[in-house]
């Protein structure tokens, strides 16, 4: 009983925050304090928020790239920590992942700007691809490990190349996985802050780096707005993400 | 006869080995973290004994004088960060912080995990999905949703003051103070306790209590001494989970904690961005990675010791 | 003209590390036989299998398919097939599929392919699950989509590896009989490898007993059970007391052993000439030896009579006999095990059936008996 309600307490904890900025979203206020009547006018005004609009574009831009560069070097990674006794890569993979993420972005930002590289959409991709490939290979490498090495051999035994049993069996096997990686890198991508504030060049702005901007200065409805679809698009992203590989999200 | 077919083996071992296709799997995303992940960890090691650029970055780190060069290292940034001791209260200040907020995770967490991991196999998922969903929620808006609670004209802050005063106390402000600060790292960290608690419960053995129980052990003997010793090894996985990035935090700080909340990711934070004293910023961006990786280890033998055990 | 064996392993050796997997294997399996490669877990069975298969690369010694050498031919040009453990049916196919594969790998035409599949699965008595995917299956569907499977194109040589180990009690046994038949039926030939020496003495033409990366006997099963040639084949397959001793003498195929602690027996049929004087070990079934109540009056037992009922054991001529005390006994219901204590502290393992009506055990723990068994029962090995 006790436990119970501990557990619905805290729950309430985990979601009455995010209702809050939801409900005020559609709040006919400026101000977040409390409910006036309900109205679209803020979801409106983000329609005509250019700046908004141009850095939405350079997440999603960001996001599919960094996520698909990111799939391909974390199956590949994957496949590779699975099959063989490697010392430096799970390392290089998995230290990543553990560290606090603004030793990466700061990291990054000495690396480009010691190689004249300026910063922009670019950079964002490289900085995003690092951290993705790690939940990348772990997902791949999760799948891999729950597969039957037998069905490989079996498929050898019955007259497939190296090549085609990898075609046929090891990759169809493996989709599942891979995709589940790719979802995975793509909200990451779409979500992250950190990194790419350190990362990001003028002109290349992304959501999350363009809500900090606007919260840094008040707190506005309009903001709510684009929290709530933003928390949609994950949302939506994660479900697909989870039907192809429901151990994943456990594994985390 | 044997002698050729040896051969053939062995040429067949050669050319159809697994190097080759070990290379090719592990070298393209081998070399991508080398240059993007590990190179520049390198480099900001170097950069620590870097002079800082006038301009901001950092300066040549070879002189050319003349006709000859000669190293331009210093020790500088390192005794700066020795020389006083602001940046160790700092550092100890944002260790307390993420232990506070470790604590909080476990004690918050901990009955979540358990009631999740006790509830039956239907319910668990969805109990589980409940507590990931959030974390997969953008991490500015988890902060934000803090921001609208605590802001100076919303209802909770209203709420309280109204209550203080009638006791004669006088206006509170919650924004900007570490306790708003401690109460969103909690928020935006509690998943990352639950979710190991929670794989580490799931996996205990009930007989376990049932034979405790047998035994003579009460209900609170039966956690204290059956269930909270196994479950060790979730417990510090989380802690670690949850240390490190609390650690390593600026963006909390920054909106929720005011000048008093501030912790060694916004000093960082500030010598890249603002002061642009990247030599410093390196420094103390070292610091936090041997700290960092000491805690992992630190974690890693943890949980090594139990496993024998366990 | 010589008859070639259908497969020849020669001289086959595979070491991990420090590990000698195989230590100079050689064996010949006949074209048509039922063969099976039995031992304890980590004797090398699997190993030798997974070479055949080609899964696996030797390290010396060549491996002869028809007279020809497989031993560099890559799995997939090998004419055989394997039933893996689990099957290893593709989950992400269905049974129709599934059984396509080896057809399709072969570059068969999609016609043949269907003809094939169909009789196939109509063969398995499977014809309405073509559409189903494996997760849908029971086991022993699963396994007979795998045997479908493995030989829709007509191997020469099909491998199981312990394909009834998934299977229940029940089940297993059925299979057991749907290979017989399955084999006998298609004349191909199976090597079989297991742990089990009831499925091995059940389902084999002839059996190879490995241990530790060698061969230890290759014989029909009924040679192997009576005439083990070693102290492990007797252990291995079936129960057995093995009694140590030393031959004082031999006449054409009658020995004479003194046994430690016993004193002689008479051992006939041997094939061995064991030197006089060297260490051997009698190996005796529990159901050779007789067991009956002791008769104070030794030598007079010639009156009490009949052997089915087991009250007394009767001497006959070439019979060795002792005395000794129940131990402790195991009822099993259709006969009862009595581990009796000789008088050097030997157990010696005993059954008797429990055919009499009305009663249980012939015997109580502690009851003083006498064991008997004729000169032919038991079989000599060196030790």
């Amino acid at each position: 009983m006790f436990l119970w309600l501990s557990a619905a307490l805290v729950y309430c904890f985990l979601y009455v925050p995010l209702v809050i900025v939801v409900l005020f979203s559609f709040n006919d206020s400026r101000l977040n304090a409390e409910w006036v009547g309900f109205t679209w006018k803020w979801y409106g005004k983000l329609l005509h928020n250019r700046e908004m609009l141009a850095a939405a574009m350079n997440s999603l831009v960001i996001a599919t790239v960094s996520a698909g560069a990111a799939t391909l070097l974390g199956t590949l990674a994957g496949i590779a920590m699975h099959h063989y006794r490697l010392r430096l890569l799970p390392l290089l993979v998995l230290a990543p992942i553990a560290m606090p993420e603004i030793l990466m972005g700061v990291s990054l930002l000495v690396l480009f700007i010691m190689v004249n590289m300026t910063l922009g959409l670019v950079s964002v991709m490289l900085a995003h691809i690092t951290f993705s490939i790690g939940f990348v290979a772990l997902s791949v490498q999760a799948r891999i490990s729950s597969m039957d090495p037998a069905l490989v051999e079996a498929a050898r035994d019955l007259g497939a190349s190296p090549w085609r049993c990898f075609r046929e069996i090891t990759l169809p096997l493996l989709m599942p996985g891979i995709l589940a990686g790719g979802l995975m890198a793509f909200t990451l991508s779409i979500d992250d802050f950190v990194i790419t504030f350190f990362t990001a060049g003028v002109g290349s702005s992304t959501l999350p780096l363009q809500i900090y901007s606007m919260v840094k200065i008040a707190v506005t409805p309009e903001v709510n707005a684009v929290s709530t679809l933003l928390m949609l698009l994950t949302l939506v992203v994660i479900t697909v993400a989870s039907r192809l590989s429901p151990t994943l999200f456990r594994a985390q | 006869m044997p002698a050729i077919w040896c051969w053939i083996n062995t040429m067949r071992k050669t050319m159809q080995g697994k190097a080759w296709h070990k290379y090719l799997l592990s070298l393209p995303p081998m070399v991508y973290l080398l240059i993007f992940f590990a190179a520049p960890t390198l480099i900001m090691l170097f950069a620590s004994f870097r002079y800082a650029g006038e301009y901001g970055g950092l300066a040549p780190w070879y002189l050319h004088e003349e006709g000859r060069l000669t190293l331009d290292l210093t020790l500088e940034n390192w005794q700066r960060l020795l020389g006083t001791d602001i940046y160790l209260r700092l550092f100890l200040k944002s260790v307390g912080y993420a232990v506070m907020t470790t604590l909080i995770c476990m004690v918050m967490g901990y009955p979540l995990a358990l009631t999740i991991a006790r509830s039956d196999r239907k319910s668990r998922d969805l109990l589980l999905l409940l507590v990931i969903l959030p974390f997969w929620s953008n991490f500015l808006v988890r902060i934000y949703a803090w921001m609208i609670i605590f802001s100076p004209v919303g209802a909770l802050t209203r709420m309280l003051n109204g209550l203080l005063d009638l006791v004669g106390g006088g206006p509170v402000t919650l924004m900007y103070s570490p306790t708003a600060m401690i109460i969103c790292l909690v928020y935006v960290h509690l998943p990352f306790m639950v979710l190991p608690l929670y794989a580490n419960l799931e996996k205990h053995d009930l007989d376990l209590l049932d034979a405790a129980q047998d035994l003579g052990a009460g209900k609170w003997r039966r956690f204290w001494l059956i269930t909270w010793p196994l479950s060790l090894p979730g417990i510090t996985a989380g802690s670690i989970l949850v240390f490190i990035p609390v650690l390593g935090m600026f963006a909390i700080p920054d909106l929720l904690g005011g000048t008093n909340g501030i912790m060694i990711g916004n000093v960082i934070k500030q010598q890249f961005m603002e002061s642009r004293d990247w030599p410093f910023g390196s420094v103390l961006s070292i610091v936090l990675t041997v700290t960092a990786v000491a805690v992992v280890l630190l974690g890693a033998r943890l949980g090594q010791g139990r496993g024998g055990r366990g | 003209m010589e008859i070639l064996d259908l497969l020849e392993i020669v001289d086959v050796s595979r070491r991990f590390d420090a590990f000698l997997a195989l230590d100079r294997v050689s064996l010949q399996i006949e074209a048509g036989e039922f063969f099976t490669l039995l031992g304890p877990s980590g004797c090398g069975k699997t190993t030798l299998l997974r070479l055949i298969a080609g899964f696996d690369q030797a390290d010396g010694g060549d491996i002869l398919l028809d007279g020809k050498s497989i031993i560099a031919t890559p799995p997939e040009y090998r004419p055989l097939h394997t039933i893996f453990q689990n099957y290893a049916l593709f989950p992400h196919m269905t049974v129709a599929e599934n059984i396509a594969f080896p057809l399709r790998m072969a570059g068969c035409a999609k016609k043949e392919i269907q003809s094939r599949v169909g009789e196939a699965l109509e063969n398995v008595r499977l014809p309405d699950k073509a559409g189903k995917y494996p997760d849908s299956l029971s086991g022993g569907q699963k396994q007979r989509i795998a045997i479908a499977r493995a030989l829709v194109n007509r191997p020469r040589l099909l491998l199981l590896d312990e394909p009834l180990s998934a299977l229940d009690a029940k089940l297993s046994e059925q299979m057991q009989l749907e290979l017989i038949n399955l084999q006998k039926d298609i004349g191909i030939t199976f090597i079989y490898v297991t742990h089990d020496q009831s499925e091995a003495l059940a389902l084999s033409h002839r059996i190879a007993v490995m241990d530790h990366g060698r061969i230890a006997q290759v014989d029909a099963p009924s040679r192997l059970y009576g005439y083990p040639n070693s102290r492990f084949v007797a252990d291995f397959i079936g129960k057995c007391n093995v009694l140590a001793g030393h031959v004082r003498e031999q006449q054409g195929d009658c020995v004479t052993v003194e046994l430690d602690g016993l004193g002689p027996v008479h051992v006939c049929r041997s094939e061995t000439n064991f030197g006089v004087g060297s260490r051997c070990a009698l190996t005796l079934r529990p159901e050779k030896i007789r067991i009956g109540r002791f008769s104070s009056i030794p030598g007079a037992s010639d009156t009490m009579t009949s052997m089915s009922v087991a009250d007394t054991v009767s001497p006959l001529g070439d019979e060795s006999h002792f005395t000794g005390y129940v131990h402790d006994l195991l009822y099993l219901g259709d006969v009862t095990v009595y581990n009796v204590t000789l008088s050097n502290g030997i157990l010696l393992e005993t059954l008797l059936a429990n055919s009499a009506s009305g009663r249980t055990n012939f015997f109580e723990v502690g009851d003083r008996v006498e064991v008997a068994w004729s000169c032919d029962a038991g079989h000599l090995v060196l030790d």
